[in-house]
């Protein structure tokens, strides 16, 4: 493969990683701890919204990151054809 | 049947089935004592990493946890799960590329150095051994409970059982044991959950009743259980359940270290290289976090449920009534039971022949109760380890599932236990004996090398577990600590910074271990010894408010910055190694599944 082309495909890698990644920080440190007291006063169900997010949102939302990643890495692999079979 | 001759059947039927798989699958070779011929299908490799993932502190002690520090809590479900992100997105992938066996000897190949190997073993071994003595403790509390045999023996029982299936069946060996006791931890942990979700909101699903309407045995009452429960316990003089209570420095570095920790513990890293493809150690990663997810988003409902629960037994009608409090000779059976243990203690200071469960140090509330005639919470003790292991008996269900609770408990302390031991068998054997000392060493005296290092690992831990240097929190926090301030930031900058090079990585790997110790043995005594520490344990002398548990966020920082800086101030890393760098960050060329 090309210089161009493994860089070109490490780029959108770390784009990939950075809006995954402030997506992490969001949910968990933003919702969850940072503006939890605020958004405690907005109830989901029964729930607090802040204390949902610190004791369950967050959990499911980590999941779904894993899985969006797993899922656009191997369509990058693809298109770059750096996959492996 | 007698609750003990059916626990003693349970427990011994799982082990009979975990020592049964390690036998089956004995390792033959080297690749599969240490990584199960990197042949294992990503969704059982993720339950196995779930089972060595999550330990007695996820099962015994979260619970637990949650339900007297309520949203404070959060910082442990949000940091032992969030990890993983970092783990998928930012290490595993690239280190099964590179596709060696350990940790250590990733670190001394990226930074073409037998020093930074070293350094990593060092911080390996002891980030694991700390580890595996809070396990060994879990395992030994509940063979003494419910053998009825001394603590000692407790925990040598413990120790000749996971002698037995990690030494004979080594990675292999552990990782179809592991899948094995994921399903008995999770079914003994969701049961009692379900059923008594069900009984206070009449919706089976935990995380779902959480967020329902309180409605015990099924009498509805219009208000949310989490809002009925901010309600009974501020009525007690506590602070609300839902609202936060510590500092949000702490929590945020609290959480911060926890996830970096998880990312950088290596008995957690080495399962992503038993996947087959770089492909699967991505998804093996979110696999992982959904088995743990159903475990985490449970343990919310079991804490909440436990607390309103055990307000509900000692509170029973309007708060400073003569008659809203228990009387002690009404006092359910499961209370009586554990008082034996010492775990859970009562006092009635007042004379009056009724229980009262507030919180005597809000002054106001303290002022208010004395004229209601209560001198001094009651409940004088309540071991927050007991919640999980009593929830079934509060309950009220049936006795297998009691049994099946203590089953829960031991497999996630022998699975976690086995993991950590396999990671600090190979540092010695694979990473110290064949790589730095003896490297001519032939297959089978590197496997015989691995069993013995494992045989002594068990008795050291085991020696510990005895005699520990500490409370097993502390124990637990110094592992996250160690893990996120050392080998974490030394991986990371190892993938993401062609620059990085040996010097930066030896002396950013020193430099945040270092910090991490210091500020921990400063305020809780040097290698843990009472009465050495240097200034108390309280939030004032605290750098920033920032707790001792949470200060692995801000050594993993000092090691970045060092890393960083040394390495640009110092020669580029050689050819080679830039080309290795580049050549792990693509898929394409990876190892076959079985190639060591």
């Amino acid at each position: 493969m090309t210089p161009e082309n493994r860089s070109a495909y490490w780029k959108a890698n770390l784009r990939l990683l950075v809006v995954l990644l402030v997506i992490w920080f969001l949910v968990s440190y933003g919702a969850g701890i940072l503006f939890a007291g605020p958004l405690n006063a907005v109830s989901l169900g029964g729930y607090p919204l802040g204390f949902w997010f610190a004791q369950q949102g967050s959990i499911y939302v980590f999941l779904v990151l894993i899985f969006v990643y797993a899922f656009r890495m191997n369509q990058l692999d693809k298109k770059f054809d750096v996959h492996e079979d | 049947m007698d609750l003990k001759i059916l626990t003693i059947i349970v427990v011994g039927a799982t082990f009979a089935l975990y020592i049964g798989i390690a036998i089956w699958a004995r390792a033959a070779t080297t690749g599969e004592f240490y990584v199960a011929g990197k042949g294992v299908h990503p969704v059982l490799n993720g339950m196995a990493t779930a089972a060595d993932w999550m330990s007695a502190a996820s099962f015994i002690s979260m619970a637990g946890l949650i339900a007297f520090s309520g949203f404070d809590a959060s910082a442990y479900l949000m940091g032992w799960t969030g990890g993983y992100v970092l783990l998928a997105l930012l290490l595993a992938p690239y280190l099964r590329k590179f596709g060696k066996f350990t940790v250590p000897e990733f670190i001394g190949d990226r930074y073409y150095s037998q020093t930074a190997r070293i350094v990593a073993v060092v911080c390996l071994i002891v980030a694991s051994v700390t580890y595996v003595i809070g396990q060994m403790k879990g395992v030994g509390v509940a063979f003494s409970s419910f053998l009825e045999v001394p603590y000692t023996w407790g925990v040598v029982i413990g120790m000749a059982i996971v002698f037995v299936y990690a030494v004979l069946g080594g990675m292999k060996g552990i990782t179809y044991t592991q899948i094995a006791q994921y399903v008995v931890l999770i079914t003994a942990y969701t049961i009692p959950a379900v059923f008594i979700s069900l009984h206070l909101t009449g919706n089976p699903l935990p995380q779902i009743g959480l967020g329902s309407e309180y409605a015990r045995d099924g009498v509805a009452s219009g208000v949310p259980i989490l809002a009925k429960l901010d309600q009974v316990i501020t009525d007690l003089g506590f602070a609300e359940y839902t609202a936060q209570k510590g500092s949000t420095i702490n929590i945020f570095l609290l959480t911060l270290s926890l996830m970096i920790g998880t990312a950088g513990l290596p008995h957690v890293i080495i399962r992503f290289f038993t996947v087959p493809k770089v492909k699967d150690a991505r998804s093996s990663a979110g696999w992982a976090l959904v088995f743990i997810a159903i475990l985490y988003t449970t343990a919310p409902a079991v804490g909440a449920m436990a607390r309103l629960n055990l307000v509900d037994t000692i509170q029973p009608g309007e708060v400073g009534s003569a008659t809203g409090n228990i009387e002690l000779t009404a006092l359910p059976t499961w209370m009586l039971r554990w008082e034996k243990t010492g775990l859970l203690k009562w006092e009635d200071k007042n004379s009056d022949g009724r229980l009262q469960y507030y919180d005597d140090k809000n002054a106001a509330f303290a002022a208010k109760a004395e004229q209601w005639g209560w001198k001094g919470n009651e409940l004088t003790k309540v071991d927050r380890d007991i919640m999980v292991i009593a929830n079934p008996e509060i309950a009220g269900l049936p006795n297998w599932v009691i049994a099946l609770v203590a089953a829960g408990g031991l497999a996630a302390a022998l699975s976690t236990a086995a993991g950590l031991l396999l990671a600090i068998s190979s540092a010695i054997s694979h990473d110290l004996l064949k790589g730095v000392f003896m490297p001519s060493i032939s297959e089978k005296a590197e496997l015989l090398a691995g069993r013995i290092a494992m045989a002594g690992a068990i008795l050291l831990a085991g020696w510990l577990g005895i005699n520990p240097p500490g409370f097993a929190a502390e124990v637990v926090a110094l592992a996250f600590g160690l893990a996120a301030s050392s080998i974490f930031p030394a991986l990371m900058m190892g993938i993401f910074d062609k620059r990085a090079n040996s010097m930066g990585a030896i002396a950013g790997m020193l430099a945040g271990l270092t910090f991490t110790l210091v500020y921990i043995f400063w305020f809780k005594g040097w290698f843990f010894v009472p009465g050495t520490n240097m200034a108390p344990n309280t939030p004032d002398n605290w750098l920033l408010g920032i707790s001792p548990e949470a200060i692995g966020a801000v050594g993993a920082l000092v090691n970045f910055v060092v890393a960083y800086v040394v390495s640009h101030a110092t020669a580029p890393p050689p050819e080679h190694i830039q080309h290795l760098v580049e050549d792990i960050r693509v898929p394409k060329g990876a190892g076959e599944a079985t190639g060591h």
